[in-house]
């Protein structure tokens, strides 16, 4: 990413498809940030990675000046605080702060492993991950509202924690078999809108196609039809 | 202190750790608030329902009819409203700040549940595992300590601060833990800094009380929660 700004050095450690990683790139991006990108290979980690984040060897880092930050949303608000601006991504006043936390935890407890299972699984079980995937995607409709982005006239915190899984939910319709637009036609159009209007968005989220035929590979590898 | 006029309500059970946590966040602020028991298994009440809606859980923190929930989330909460009030339980610092929640986080969603294995599990191999585990997880935790914190008699520096409460609050179910297993998980031999540690965060005034006397812990482990552990894994 070519920009202007930086503080000390900024490394990161990550992995093209990870929505996790993605999160990272997008809140650097939206911060003008520079930083040095490397690929990771999952099966084959680097000793970086390994010494950087020895309790769960888990990317991504963001390793700021020799220091590691591990955990995307733990990265996101440090990401947040060291550059506050531009384009700040927590609330100021506590409570609407504490609901963007509820909500960017609710989607990490939540999305990555139902949407896992919805490609994963089979028969009764994949039915039933189905009806959570849409429960889960109806929940943060209900809280997204008529707003323009979660964070209200402003891309924030809770926008920068869902929108990579974005590019993943033409993967859930086409295993599962529904569509997001029209369970969800205000989620939808919060997406379109995200990648319409956020360069950090457009440049770094990848085409739901190319998503799909990398969910193809890994089905492979667990040897899932 | 709460102003007047201030209303705040913590809807919590007496065993959860995450409920202790918000008891203390809450008085080492000094802040006053109506402590509601909840029924946790069957019958919740209809405030805690309406409060928690996504996960119907304890804690809920409810501010002037506000509810905050998730733990984690609540205390972050108290330390920004109640700023005006020391000590600060978040350092100051983005890269501390960062260090505690990461810690915070890897000992309540992943080492916990991995040393209250030790209590679910069947087979000999299984607790052997769940133990190798917890030690393996609390290993990590010292190594930290003498790197990041050694000196200092808190996590928090000279006073207890979010990784204190955060780590600390478990301490009653690791005591239960390990009476109900009859091993030491933090063992001074093994880990000297931690062992010490916990002695001295159990010794806090604002904390003393708040963490439940062992044998009523065993006896609820006992009573209520074994049964249910069993009634899933068959």
């Amino acid at each position: 990413m070519a920009c202007e700004k930086g503080e000390g050095d900024v490394v990161l450690l990550d992995f093209w498809a990870s929505p996790f990683g993605q999160r990272v790139r997008i809140a650097l991006a939206e911060k003008g940030v520079a930083y040095e990108y490397r690929e990771e290979d999952l099966a084959n980690k680097s000793r970086m990675l390994l010494e950087m984040n020895p309790v769960h060897k888990k990317i991504p880092v963001l390793v700021h000046g020799g220091k590691p930050v591990c955990e995307s949303l733990i990265i996101v608000q440090y990401i947040d605080e060291v550059w506050a601006h531009p384009n700040p991504l927590l609330p100021t006043e506590p409570y609407p702060r504490a609901r963007a936390r509820f909500w960017a935890d609710f989607i990490d407890k939540k999305i990555y492993d139902c949407g896992t299972r919805l490609w994963k699984l089979k028969g009764e079980a994949l039915q039933e991950a189905k009806k959570e995937m849409i429960c889960i995607l109806k929940l943060l409709e209900g809280e997204l509202g008529d707003k323009k982005y979660f964070g209200g006239d402003a891309f924030g915190f809770v926008d920068v924690a869902l929108v990579p899984f974005t590019s993943w939910f033409y993967t859930y319709e086409t295993s599962a078999g529904f569509s997001v637009e029209e369970e969800c036609p205000k989620l939808a159009a919060w997406a379109k809108r995200c990648a319409e209007e956020r360069e950090s968005v457009r440049k770094t989220l990848y085409d739901p196609q190319k998503i799909y035929e990398f969910v193809g590979l890994l089905k492979k590898k667990f040897g899932v039809e | 202190m709460a102003a007047s006029g201030e209303e705040v309500k913590l809807l919590g059970v007496w065993p959860s750790p995450y409920v202790i946590k918000v008891k203390i966040a809450l008085e080492l602020k000094g802040v006053r608030y109506e402590y509601l028991e909840q029924e946790i298994w069957e019958n919740k009440s209809e405030l805690l329902l309406k409060s928690n809606p996504v996960y119907k859980k304890v804690p809920v923190l409810i501010h002037n009819d506000r509810p905050v929930c998730e733990s984690a989330i609540i205390l972050q909460y108290i330390d920004e409203v109640w700023a005006g009030a020391r000590p600060s339980i978040l350092p100051s610092d983005p890269y501390e700040r960062a260090i505690a929640r990461f810690w915070a986080g890897y000992f309540e969603d992943t080492w916990f549940y991995g040393a209250i294995k030790i209590l679910q599990v069947k087979t000999e191999k299984e607790k052997a595992e769940a133990i190798e585990q917890s030690f393996a997880g609390l290993s990590l935790l010292e190594e930290t300590y003498e790197k990041s914190f050694k000196g200092k008699p808190f996590f928090g520096g000279d006073n207890i601060g979010y990784l204190d409460i955060a780590l600390g609050s478990f301490l009653g179910w690791v005591k239960t833990i390990e009476k109900m297993s009859g091993l030491k998980l933090i063992d001074g031999a093994k880990f000297p800094l931690l062992a010490t540690w916990a002695e001295r965060f159990c010794s806090v005034a604002t904390v003393k009380e708040h963490i439940p006397k062992t044998d009523k812990m065993i006896e609820y482990c006992s009573k209520v929660l074994q049964p249910k552990w069993h009634a899933l894994n068959n």
